[in-house]
């Protein structure tokens, strides 16, 4: 089905159109039918309401930009630390084969402990601090950096290596103008599949070590039993994670035409 | 002085638990500014005998000797021409021609002008911000040539550098190729399958017999060249209607196919 003619634009709106207007409808029909009460599933129009509200009127101590901006610090935080360091340690992994052996094992062992299992240690070390998210992020965008560098790297084309030390080049010149360059798109593609889980993640690390962000807001939300609230940070997240989503995907196309790819 | 010399060269691959003899005894000395073409039909060892020299492979048994030293890795002095020209995709003609000068920790003042020869001498002109995917593959290989030539290496070597090209492409290439190596003599290994190419351009053509590799017959084509005044003429066509050319050419193709006879029974 993936060869099949493309779909022309006007059909492909119709479709997308078709989805959420399905959603919203059952969504309706479910709020309007009364299975549960309507603090449990509210309306779409009342999520709306209090989505608009949440602008002007603070809840848990801001308004929901505030909020958003408090999240965003520290998810750059996060997931510029991840860039930081997963970025140079997968670029020197690939190059030296030491560093590889000594990082590996370790590596391939934590990254299957979920981002939210560090909140006991995020809170006994940062309390309510930044650190404490932040270290959630960074621990959700790390893996994803760190392995698309390497695997980038480790799979560079050879004959660049060959050509660079015919062409005298040193161990720092093959790795920043060889297998940087050669890796960058599989390194694009890993910021983003990082990107979505470190913001994925920092709902989860603000549910709980945060007193401030739209995690925040959400857990709230959930105990003044005002389930808009929480449908309204929902929204929220999903918006600036698509917003993201948006832009690395330009850089990808960016950097993918430049290469002629 | 800048020779390359194979004493006793041999070079055993390991393959699926098997040994495999790729080049035996290999004995050749290239000398000072002697331009020499290895031929041989595919798997004799031909590009291995140009990956040692440039220190990408070493052999077995025996050494390599590049200006009477022994070749222990890569290095700029010995510059390479790959077949699939292997410029780096995410740099500009400029920084690809420019990346061995660097290594070379080159002044700026004296790179620019380097770059600025070569690129006029490969008639690169107005293609110095190109990157090598928006080129045709004869002006990719012309970057690959003047990447090499830049250096001022003391020895150039070139595996099968117009296999991927196509055939009128090919002819202009090894026109320019000739052009070059008369104005900026070196000395030259270069491999290749094309027997045409290799008798045109080489002093010596070195026939490889098929796997295990050895030589099977060193052809001094110089000789012959300088007496019927090849150089004389202008066009590859001219040179390859003379009928001592067709003669080294027929000599050379015979020697190839009893080779690759060998290899059907």
């Amino acid at each position: 089905m993936i060869l099949q003619e493309k779909l022309s634009p006007q059909r492909f709106w119709q479709l997308t159109s078709l989805g959420a207007i399905c959603f919203v409808g059952l969504w309706t029909a479910a709020a309007l039918a009364g299975l549960t009460s309507p603090q449990f599933l509210p309306t779409p129009w009342a999520v709306l309401d209090r989505f608009v509200t949440l602008w002007s009127e603070p809840f848990a101590g801001a308004v929901l930009h505030e909020h958003v901006l408090a999240s965003m610090r520290r998810f750059f935080l996060g997931f510029g630390f991840a860039v930081l360091v997963g970025l140079p340690l997968g670029l020197l992994m690939a190059w030296f084969q030491p560093i590889d052996r000594l990082i590996t094992p370790l590596f391939e062992t934590i990254r299957f402990v979920a981002p939210i299992a560090w909140i006991p240690f995020a809170a006994l070390w940062f309390g309510t601090g930044i650190g404490g998210p932040v270290l959630i992020i960074f621990m959700g965008a790390f893996p994803p950096v760190l392995i698309n560098t390497y695997r980038g790297a480790k799979f560079v084309d050879k004959r660049y290596l060959e050509a660079a030390s015919t062409l005298g080049a040193s161990h720092w010149r093959n790795i920043s103008q060889v297998l940087l360059p050669a890796a960058l798109p599989s390194i694009v593609s890993g910021l983003r599949i990082s990107a979505g889980l470190g913001w994925q993640s920092l709902v989860g690390a603000e549910l709980i070590v945060a007193s401030s962000g739209v995690g925040y807001l959400m857990v709230r939300g959930q105990a003044s039993i005002s389930t808009a609230t929480v449908m309204s940070g929902m929204i929220a997240i999903g918006m600036i994670g698509l917003i993201l989503d948006i832009l690395i995907r330009r850089l990808q196309q960016v950097v993918e035409a430049r290469r002629g790819l | 002085m800048a020779t390359i010399e194979f004493r006793n060269v041999t070079r055993i691959f390991r393959q699926s638990e098997q040994n495999i003899v790729a080049l035996q005894d290999v004995n050749l000395q290239v000398q000072d500014q002697e331009f020499v073409a290895i031929v041989g039909p595919s798997g004799c060892g031909k590009t291995t005998c140009l990956r040692m020299a440039a220190g990408l492979e070493k052999p077995s048994s025996g050494q390599v000797l590049v200006d009477g030293q022994e070749v222990r890795g890569p290095g700029t002095d010995r510059a390479v021409v790959f077949q699939q020209f292997a410029l780096f995709p995410w740099k500009t003609v400029w920084e690809n021609i420019e990346f061995g000068l660097i290594s070379l920790k080159v002044p700026v003042n004296e790179r620019n002008k380097r770059i600025e020869q070569y690129i006029s001498l490969m008639g690169l002109e107005g293609y110095e911000g190109a990157y090598p995917h928006q080129l045709s593959g004869g002006m990719q290989q012309r970057v690959a040539i003047a990447r090499a030539y830049v250096l001022d290496p003391k020895v150039l070597l070139m595996d099968e550098p117009f296999g991927a090209l196509d055939a009128q492409t090919r002819v202009v290439m090894q026109e320019e190729l000739v052009r070059l190596a008369r104005s900026h003599p070196r000395t030259v290994l270069f491999i290749t399958h094309a027997v045409d190419e290799a008798v045109y351009l080489a002093d010596r053509v070195v026939v490889m017999s098929r796997r295990p590799g050895k030589i099977r017959e060193i052809i001094d084509i110089k000789q012959i060249r300088d007496k019927e005044s090849w150089n004389s003429l202008a066009q590859i066509e001219d040179v390859m209607d003379q009928s001592s050319f067709v003669h080294l050419r027929t000599h050379i193709w015979k020697l190839l196919r009893e080779e690759q006879g060998a290899e059907a029974h």
